[in-house]
Parts: C-alpha cells; structure tokens; sequence
C-alpha cells in the first residue's frame, strides 16, 4: 500500500499551485546572521526537501518560516499571505505545523495530552481512528508519560499530534534522526501516505537516502543559502554534485 | 490534650494560608519563571478589598470571595503586562527586585492611609460561633477555612493536572516557543497564569481577614514563611505545594505545643535541613 503511493507520487505533485514563496528570507540569532537571502518555493501536494551539512541553516530556515527565530527579514508567503512578521501563534493558526529535530514530546503530559495538545486550527485534520491507523503503537500507550515512549514512538508522536490540527502544510526537521533502519522506514511510508492524502510537506533531512524515497523536490543549503534545487527526476545526474555538497 | 488539638487547629488554619500562597507562588515560577515576592503584598490587598467591599459598598463577605480575588487578580494581570512581561529570559534576580519593590511600593502606600494597626473585619454571621466536637471546640470560622482552602487547593491541582487548559499551561512551562508554534496564545496564557496565582493570593487575603484583621503588613509577615514553604516543597510540584504547605502549618502548631519557644523557627531549620540534603525541595525538580 505505501508502495504505492510513492509510486503515484509524483504524478499529483506537480498538479498543486505554489503554496509557500520564500524570498530573501534572512535571519539572526542574537549576534549572529544565519540565513543570508533564503529563496525557493514549494507547491501544494509536494514533499521538498532541504539537503545540507550540520550549521548550513536547514532548521533556521524552518524556525523562521514558523516565526520562532525572533529576528528576520525578507518575504515569507503563504497562500499568497505575508507571515514574516506574524507570530508563531498566528502562523499557526494559517494552518502551517511544525514538528521540531527535538521532537519537542513534553515530559509532564502523557500520550493522549501530548498528541491533543495542538490545537485544531482549521477544518480538515485526520480523524484520530486514521492517526491511530498509521500509528497503532500510540494507541497502546495513551496513558504512558511523553517522555517514556522509545526514540520512535516519539518521533511518531511529535508527528502524529499534527496532523489532526487541520494544518495542510507541514515542516518535519529531520524527522529520521538517531532512529533504527525500520523504524525510518516506517516514518518513509508514513510521509508517502500522507503526500496521498493532500499534505504539502517540507522536510530537512541529513539522512539522503531516506529522502530520495519520498521528496519529489530538492534544494540544497549552503552558508545560510540556497545553492542549488533539482527534481527526484534529475537526482542521479545530480549525484556527484550532491556528494560534494554535502561532503558524503 | 484540648491545647494539643487546639494548635493542630491553627497549625491548620496557617497550614492552609501557606498552601493556597506557595500554590500561587508555583503557578507563577513554572509559567513566568519569576519569584514572586509581591505574592504577600497582594494577599494583602485581597483583604483590604473584601474590608473596602464590605465598609463602602456593603458588600458581604461571600461575594468579597468571588470579587476580591478578580479585581486583585486583574490589577497582577495589569503588574504583568506593563512590568513582569519584560523580564522574560533575564535572571531570576531581576524578578525577585522587581516584585520585592512592587510590594515595597504596595505596602508603603497602605500603610500611608491606614497606619500598621488592624482594621476590624467581622466574621460572616453565617459561619459564627462553634461546634463541640467532643474532644475540643472548633469555632465554625476557622473549620470553614480549612475546608474551603482544601477544596480550592484541590480545584487548583485538578484544572493544571487533568483539563486540557492544564495540559497547555503544563506544556507551555516545559517549552513555551513549541507550545506557540501550535497556534496558541501563550503570552496571554501567562498573564492569565499571574492572574489566577495572584488570585489565590487575594483569595487567601479575604480568608484571613476575619482571623487576623486586615493591616498592610498581614502579607509582609507571612510571605517569609511561605517561601520557606516553598523551598522546602520544591518550586516545580503542584501537590507538592499543596502539601507541604498543610503539612508545615501542622509541624508548626505541633512545635508550639511541644516546644513553644521554637514555634517561630522549626519553618527555616527544617529549610535548612532540606537545602542540605536536597536543595531541590522535597518534591521539586532539577531546574
């Protein structure tokens, strides 16, 4: 089943109109100027990913198209709506989720807390019997602590509990990180099922293999910028390119 | 045996008083990180509203419950907004200043209209008079405060422990920025937070009023004694707070039964003795 999702992929994909614009986007952590002129575009329906090393400004450029880092400039639109100066609140509220490298699970809310915690923002979130569907293990641990469940369970929480907001657009930083070969596999399938359902998704991944079996798009982050883009299509032409890039 | 129970009943009363202010005081540090030393000036001021409800307006004691906690609940809202809100991300020193002047400034002008000596403030005729329980007689007042703190205490636990608002105010303590990222409004939940803290506080205030008169410097006596409170339960624990603040009065009422003349001090050797062995507090967690 998830198979073939993947497979009828990237046939919808092109289909959506553009849903996030970024433009120039720059962004500070107290001193320090990370993001120097972010540009690119994602298309509703689309999975996009954003390659790079550690420090490239991967996780920044997400934080800031949330509204977390505190200091940036440049032009973030959301259908067709500026948010560079909304808060977090607010852009969530447009129905844009995020689910942080950190997995953010809160250690003094149990399973069921945790995964109702976000609020619906808008109509349109997966029902929590489909949540439960695509991730049967959270079901058996509603009353455990956040913190008690494995590495996985978490990773699966921190992404399960967004998506019965009825946020469309979803930003996954590096949501394969520190996990074991089938447990990202699991995570793969998740991805491709919920391109399938209508999600736009926007992931940084370190992990490129993992991300050449969902993303329909690619763009590559350098210094705070954005060097390089390229389709699944174009990938194996890409190859030696991208292994210079990300020093792999 | 009769004086026995008869200080277990103010270890009680004051047990009570410690829990409903080291309660708020919790509420306030998990979601503000702040110390709030303005906490006994506020108490304070909740008295002093129910006297003024009472004395101008004619309002009773039970509605000065519901008001006085508002109204001095609402004037913290507004102390956190144009204050408090700034020091987000500063040193807890800063919060300690700031609060301990508001309650300076607080105190000294009461102080300037109504002196240091007590305003009178009637038991409510309800509740007037006494029970003979067989082993000792309980006036009616103060069994009614140590009930009715517990029940509020209890209602305070379950709406930050088992309600969806709890689960927000409890995930926003531990990660405000993600809890942001989901849509919801946490610089207004904090106000609301420093509201309802401050309005146990009143609340607390109104309580007293017919126990202990109402004097500017009710909180200022009181307030270093819960924070002891405070220490020696943890910052961090909800029940925690609730507990040893009834478990502290208690010891207290106990020393001043047994060895009076340590009544006054058992509070900070036992603080002492926690900060060495665990200067987290007893149910508190690591910062």
């Amino acid at each position: 089943m998830p198979e073939t999702a993947i497979a009828d992929a990237p046939a919808k994909a092109a289909t959506g109109g553009n849903i996030l614009q970024v433009r120039n986007l720059e962004a500070w952590y107290g001193e320090s100027h990370i993001l120097h002129g972010i540009n690119f575009d994602v298309n509703a329906g689309e999975v996009v990913t954003l390659l790079g090393r550690n420090g490239a400004g991967k996780t920044t450029t997400l934080k800031s198209i949330m509204g977390i880092i505190g200091k940036r400039t440049g032009s973030v639109k959301f259908n067709n709506q500026e948010i560079i100066r909304a808060t977090s609140d607010k852009i969530a509220r447009m129905g844009i989720a995020f689910c942080p490298e950190e997995r953010g699970i809160f250690s003094s809310l149990d399973v069921r807390e945790n995964l109702l915690l976000p609020p619906v923002v808008r109509p349109g979130g997966l029902p929590l019997e489909q949540i439960f569907d695509l991730f049967p293990n959270l079901k058996e641990r509603l009353n455990s602590q956040g913190t008690k469940l494995s590495g996985g369970e978490q990773q699966m929480l921190a992404i399960a509990r967004i998506l019965r907001t009825g946020a469309s657009f979803l930003m996954l930083d590096e949501p394969t990180e520190g996990l074991a070969p089938v447990i990202i596999q699991q995570i793969g399938h998740t991805i491709a099922r919920l391109k399938k359902e209508g999600f736009t998704i926007l992931l940084v991944e370190q992990n490129f293999r993992f991300a050449s079996t969902v993303a329909d798009r690619y763009y590559v982050v350098e210094h705070g910028k954005i060097i390089d883009g390229f389709s699944n299509a174009e990938l194996a032409a890409n190859m030696d390119k991208l292994h210079t890039y990300l020093g792999v | 045996m009769q004086a026995l129970y008869a200080q277990l009943l103010v270890g009680l009363i004051n047990g009570s008083f410690y829990a409903l202010l080291s309660l708020g005081l919790a509420v306030i540090f998990g979601m503000l990180n702040i110390i709030n030393f303005a906490h006994g000036a506020l108490y304070m001021m909740g008295a002093f509203v129910a006297y003024f409800l009472l004395s101008l307006g004619g309002i009773n004691y039970w509605w000065a419950l519901l008001i006085a906690p508002v109204i001095v609940g609402i004037f913290g809202m507004i102390l956190e907004r144009t204050m408090l809100q700034w020091l987000t991300g500063l040193d807890h020193l800063y919060g300690l200043l700031l609060t301990f002047g508001i309650a300076l400034i607080v105190q000294g002008v009461f102080q300037n209209y109504f002196g240091s000596s007590g305003l009178p403030y009637a038991i409510p005729d309800q509740l007037k008079g006494g029970m003979n329980l067989g082993f000792m007689f309980l006036p009616i007042y103060r069994g009614w405060v140590v009930i009715f703190s517990l029940v509020v205490c209890i209602a305070t636990w379950f709406l930050i422990e088992k309600t969806r608002l709890g689960a927000y105010l409890r995930a926003a303590t531990e990660n405000p920025t993600l809890v942001r990222a989901f849509g919801i409004n946490v610089p207004r939940m904090i106000t609301l937070t420093y509201g309802l803290g401050v309005g146990l506080a009143a609340l607390a205030g109104v309580l007293s009023a017919p126990i202990n008169q109402v004097r500017p410097l009710m909180g200022a006596d009181l307030i270093i004694v819960v924070f002891a409170v405070v220490v020696i339960g943890g910052m961090g624990s909800i029940m925690g707070s609730i507990i040893t603040g009834f478990a502290l009065g208690v010891i207290e009422g106990l020393t001043k039964y047994f060895y009076p003349e340590a009544s006054n001090t058992v509070v900070f050797v036992l603080m002492v003795l926690v900060l060495l062995v665990k200067p987290t507090g007893l149910t508190g967690r690591a910062a």
